[in-house]
């Protein structure tokens, strides 16, 4: 690899954000972005996980058989994921009892195999580390910005600090209840990835498939 | 030392995908995460179970009325007095201690409980002993009664609690602690200005007869509570289930001889 550790940091943040550019991991996504406080604490729950995972298994990479390596893989992800779950339950009970079972599910999140599998089985342990927070760091980026429009015009706050005064409290805003629904994400997911490909062209994707005209047959 | 090296560098030399090499590799990890997992959930287990008390204790003030943010939960908690019901007897029992007793484990257990043939709150199975809080004023006499209450509204359990006043009757408040409505709608039970509504509404009518009704039509003023709009299932949810737990089959007999000192 030529990148820089640096590189590795920043690429994912724009030039290969695993949401925006691959597509990856967007279940979580909806489920926790319908508040900042949440989306906050996912974050870094990826982000750790993410990170550690690249590393432990950059470190095993060459005793992994090549036969069970993804039940490997698994196995260190899941570990973690349980790790990170107990301390969340432990130091942030509040914000637990919201995420539930989706901290759970970062063992199925795409991202974090995915690094696992394409850059960590290949690498040295401390650049695998820095693409693996990266990554993470590419993926709370766009849940934060889901979350910041969610919350803020669906519940008129930020960080649960009221910005919008809503109308129950007796203020002006009407929240936009469409908002603290899932498939509020998707749309906000897909004008977002629209917006980024239109500011980058380079991440557009080739056709797969020519039209053809009827003329030439 | 040299032998250790040998098994050591043998491992190494092995081929990756070998047979033997792979179910080392296997068991090594697993006894490793598993070991891993394990000391942090029983090092964090005295933490967490820490915080789900104080997380009850905390819903428990809230409903009486006595939360604000950075509060002292559990000094403010002692003015309080767990003590478990007997809900067929009506009356207080000291066979479980209220510390440590669970009623959602009752629930589950055939002998401390009974499998309800007419069920509106959908909760299958009700334990005959739970907890009660009653809150007491500085000179000892009864301030506010909380009752456990839960059932079944649209996608979950509702799991709440419901404050009375000394007289067993007035309602001063009431408030779910956990469920999974959906947000914006059903959830809005969580709204504080539809829970104000239940403040000073009457459980009964003058004959004793239960009343309190959440519904969209307003027949009886003291004891209707509007409707969440476009919440139609978790609102009946909750009108039954504040029906069922204050009806005979729930804590009616209590309150009636809590008000002739008979409990």
């Amino acid at each position: 690899m030529s990148q820089t550790r640096k590189e590795l940091l920043i690429d994912p943040l724009v030039d290969n954000n695993p949401i925006t550019l691959q597509v990856l991991g967007i279940c979580s996504a909806l489920a926790v972005t319908s508040s900042l406080n949440v989306a906050f604490v996912m974050s870094l729950a990826v982000i750790a996980v993410c990170g550690f995972s690249s590393l432990f298994i950059s470190f095993l990479r060459h005793y992994i058989p090549n036969s069970i390596r993804i039940i490997v893989q698994m196995v260190i992800i899941a570990s973690l994921v349980i790790l990170v779950d107990q301390i969340i339950k432990a130091y942030a009970y509040e914000i637990s009892k919201t995420l539930s079972v989706f901290v759970g599910l970062i063992i199925t999140n795409c991202i974090v195999m995915g690094r696992a599998e394409a850059f960590a089985m290949k690498n040295k342990p401390f650049e695998s580390f820095v693409d693996g927070v990266g990554n993470g760091l590419g993926y709370s980026l766009l849940l934060m910005s889901v979350g910041v429009i969610r919350e803020l015009f669906g519940s008129g706050s930020l960080f649960g600090v009221m910005i919008f005064e809503p109308v129950s409290n007796g203020g002006w805003y009407v929240p936009n209840g469409l908002l603290l629904l899932p498939p509020s994400a998707f749309f906000i997911i897909g004008f977002i990835i629209w917006g980024v490909r239109t500011w980058k062209k380079s991440q557009v994707e080739a056709r797969e498939y020519k039209i053809q005209t009827l003329e030439e047959h | 030392m040299s032998k250790h090296n040998n098994i050591l560098t043998k491992f190494k030399n092995m081929p990756v995908d070998g047979m033997t090499k792979t179910l080392i590799v296997a068991i090594t990890l697993c006894l490793v995460c598993s070991m891993v997992v394990s000391f942090a959930a029983v090092n964090l287990k005295e933490v967490q179970e820490a915080n789900k008390s104080i997380d009850k204790q905390k819903n428990i003030l809230q409903v009486a009325g006595l939360y604000y943010e950075g509060i002292d939960v559990k000094k403010s908690f002692s003015s309080f007095e767990p003590i478990v019901v007997d809900l067929n007897q009506g009356t207080f029992t000291n066979r479980f201690d209220p510390l440590t007793f669970d009623d959602r484990k009752a629930a589950q257990d055939p002998e401390l409980s009974i499998s309800l043939k007419e069920d509106p709150a959908s909760i299958g199975r009700r334990t005959n002993f739970a907890t009660v809080y009653l809150l007491k004023k500085e000179d000892g006499s009864l301030d506010k009664i909380i009752l456990p209450i839960h059932g079944y509204g649209l996608w979950s359990t509702l799991y709440g609690f419901i404050a009375l006043e000394k007289n067993g009757n007035d309602i001063f408040g009431l408030q779910f602690y956990q469920h999974a409505e959906t947000p914006g709608l059903g959830a809005e039970v969580d709204n504080p200005k539809w829970k104000a509504q239940w403040k000073g509404k009457k459980l009964n009518n003058g004959n004793g007869e239960l009343m309190i009704t959440v519904a969209k039509t307003k027949k009886y003023k003291e004891h209707h509570i509007d409707a969440l709009a476009g919440a139609t299932l978790t609102s009946n949810g909750v009108d039954n289930l504040v029906k069922f737990w204050m009806g005979e089959a729930g804590f009616k007999k209590f309150l009636k001889n809590l008000q002739n000192g008979a409990a």
